[in-house]
């Protein structure tokens, strides 16, 4: 009757050194990239070549870690002490959102080409194969029995480019944008919080006519699910997103990773960085590497945040924010 | 009329609709989750498991486990053995408390201690400036399973406990025993089955537990994520076969620790002296089984 006791001590005295780390020989120093969504395959690949050429450059073993989600839930975690060396977000209010608490300097969007976003996208329709409902442009989104599947523009930075980009669609076809976007929202069954989440509910959940996805997410749906299940439209008119990435002061001058931190971001804007975005379905800035990739990034009529809605503060103060327009015209369960 | 008394085809469609309706609702998409993990395969399933951010995730959640189950089971006999044995003012406001985890979200538990403890909260700025990391950290994960999960150990003791009342203890205290030796030679022995199977609930739900984690974990791969956060992230990375092998190994875990339970009751309901080595070395030889995979790495 002993020795099953004694033996099931051994085994709880043993546990701690199954728990225990693996051995390393030169501890690696590690950078903590806070995402959005839909960049999980490209900054693993980007991950991996930033740390072998640290490596080869500084002798320094480097660890790149990652969390990806909803962008705004992405900030939020930031703001409440998610210690991130960079974050490279889907749009540049959640990076202002994070500068406004003082953990990154007010002057971001100016530190880095480009207004700090190193690859574009913009948004298209991902429909069923053979697009059966005949979706090619905004209005063909509203006309009864479609069935629209977009993430929550209050938690997701992808939702909010889906959402002004119908906006500006449906001023340019002279529609009243606000009456559009209503019965957009009341033709969306699910809110999921992310763009991936969203993607899932349209690909495996097989929920929804049409996704209103990221030029990249539809490219890697296709790639992953088959060109013979989906297929992407580009509408006439869609918008210019450009996804910013930032160092965040606070947690860099903390934790020492400054070099680190702004060798990653410059690295984006290297050939390398933009080789790998052009891979995984960003648009690269480069404008010889774009032009290479003219077929997977056809040219369509995009607008800009700046030009059509003011710049980003005033797009989310009118439209985002508490009692802004989307709380008006969303009601859940309708 | 009562029940027995029902006709024996009554009590046959019953005994089946109940049948059916568990093995509807509970075994058919339990049997989906492990026919998904091995549908490409056995290796597959296994090189998913291996994975090193697999692996880390697997460890963190034994680790969350190991130190908040032991925290919990002394937590809640306190709590159970003080409001079984003892009067004092409160003590209804204690039994509330102890059950206020049942009934709160597990998602506002985690947001509770993202006020709390988060960079804008009460003690963010505090913590920070002495660099202790509580939220998306390790200490963040183990609160929020610690709050989840404290009325395991105390629900499934304290009925018990008021059951058998405090004549024992009372007789013991007449002959002059001290309220440790009362604790540990009468309360303890009359409930360690009980306790036991309290335990055991209470660390299914330890590694099961996604909500209020998924709020304090921060999601860094290979560093905060437990297991049932790690089988979302792998869903949502396309990587199903693998979120699905993840899943079975945590339904797996959660069917072992029932299996052991309902043995444990049956022995509690026996009190057979001689079996009474049983029950611990049948948990070491399944924590034994259920460990192999990982020594081998």
């Amino acid at each position: 009757m002993r020795s099953p006791i004694r033996s099931g001590r051994r085994a709880l005295l043993a546990a701690p050194a199954l728990l225990a780390l693996p051995a390393r020989a030169q501890r690696p120093r590690e950078l903590l990239n806070v995402s959005y969504d839909p960049t999980r395959e490209f900054y693993r690949d980007y991950n991996a070549a930033f740390a072998r050429d640290w490596q080869a450059q500084h002798q320094q073993p480097v660890r790149v870690n990652t969390s990806h989600g909803g962008s705004g839930r992405q900030a939020r975690a930031v703001i409440d002490g998610l210690a991130a060396d960079v974050v490279t977000l889907a749009l540049a209010y959640d990076v202002d959102a994070i500068a406004e608490r003082g953990l990154i300097a007010r002057d971001w969007i100016a530190r880095l080409p480009q207004n700090s976003a190193p690859y574009t996208s913009t948004i298209v329709f991902l429909t069923r194969k053979g697009n059966p409902k005949g979706l090619r442009d905004w209005p063909d989104l509203v006309r009864p029995g479609i069935a629209i599947i977009t993430p929550n523009p209050k938690t997701s930075g992808g939702a909010r480019w889906n959402y002004l980009a119908a906006w500006a669609a449906a001023q340019r076809h002279g529609q009243d944008p606000e009456a559009f976007l209503a019965q957009l929202f009341r033709q969306v069954p699910v809110l999921d919080t992310g763009a991936r989440g969203a993607t899932t509910t349209f690909v495996q959940r097989n929920q929804g006519d049409v996704l209103l996805a990221w030029e990249n997410e539809a490219h890697l749906a296709l790639q992953e699910f088959g060109a013979e299940r989906f297929e992407i439209v580009y509408p006439p008119l869609s918008i210019l997103a450009e996804p910013s990435v930032a160092m965040v002061d606070a947690n860099v001058e903390r934790r020492g990773t400054r070099d680190l931190a702004e060798a990653y971001l410059r690295g984006l804007y290297a050939p390398a960085g933009q080789e790998a975005a052009a891979t995984h379905f960003y648009r690269p800035r480069d404008p010889a590497l774009l032009a290479k990739n003219a077929r997977r990034f056809p040219t369509l009529d995009l607008v800009t945040v700046d030009g059509a809605f003011g710049g980003w503060a005033a797009a989310q103060r009118t439209h985002f924010s508490e009692g802004g327009v989307f709380d008006r015209i969303y009601r859940p369960g309708r | 009329m009562n029940a027995t008394e029902d006709p024996r085809w009554f009590r046959a469609l019953l005994a089946l609709l109940a049948i059916l309706t568990g093995l509807l609702l509970l075994a058919l998409p339990l049997a989906a989750v492990f026919a998904e993990a091995l549908r490409r395969g056995w290796d597959v399933a296994r090189a998913a498991i291996l994975e090193p951010d697999t692996l880390a995730a697997i460890r963190m959640t034994l680790i969350v486990a190991a130190i908040s189950v032991p925290l919990n089971t002394v937590g809640g006999l306190a709590a159970a053995w003080c409001i079984a044995k003892h009067d004092f003012p409160g003590k209804r406001l204690l039994l509330v408390l102890v059950e206020l985890p049942l009934s709160v979200s597990p998602v506002i538990a985690g947001l509770v201690f993202v006020l709390v403890f988060g960079l804008q909260g009460w003690l963010g700025p505090w913590l920070q400036a002495r660099g202790i990391q509580v939220i998306f950290a390790l200490p963040g994960l183990v609160l929020a399973t610690l709050f989840v999960t404290f009325p395991f150990v105390a629900r499934t003791v304290l009925p018990l406990m008021q059951d058998q009342g405090r004549a024992e203890e009372e007789a013991a205290a007449t002959l002059g025993a001290s309220g440790w030796q009362i604790f540990q030679r009468v309360t303890l022995p009359n409930i360690r089955w009980a306790l036991l199977a309290g335990v055991l609930l209470c660390n299914a739900r330890a590694m099961g537990e996604f909500g209020a984690v998924s709020v304090v974990s921060g999601h860094i791969r290979g560093q905060t994520n437990t297991m049932p956060l790690h089988v979302e992230i792998l869903y949502n990375e396309y990587q199903f076969a693998g979120a699905a092998a993840v899943a079975a190994l945590l339904a797996l875990l959660g069917l072992v620790t029932l299996v052991a339970k309902s043995v444990l009751e049956r022995l509690s309901g026996r009190r057979v002296s001689g079996a009474e080595g049983a029950p611990m070395r049948m948990l070491t030889v399944v924590s034994g089984g259920l460990l192999l995979p990982f020594v081998q790495v």
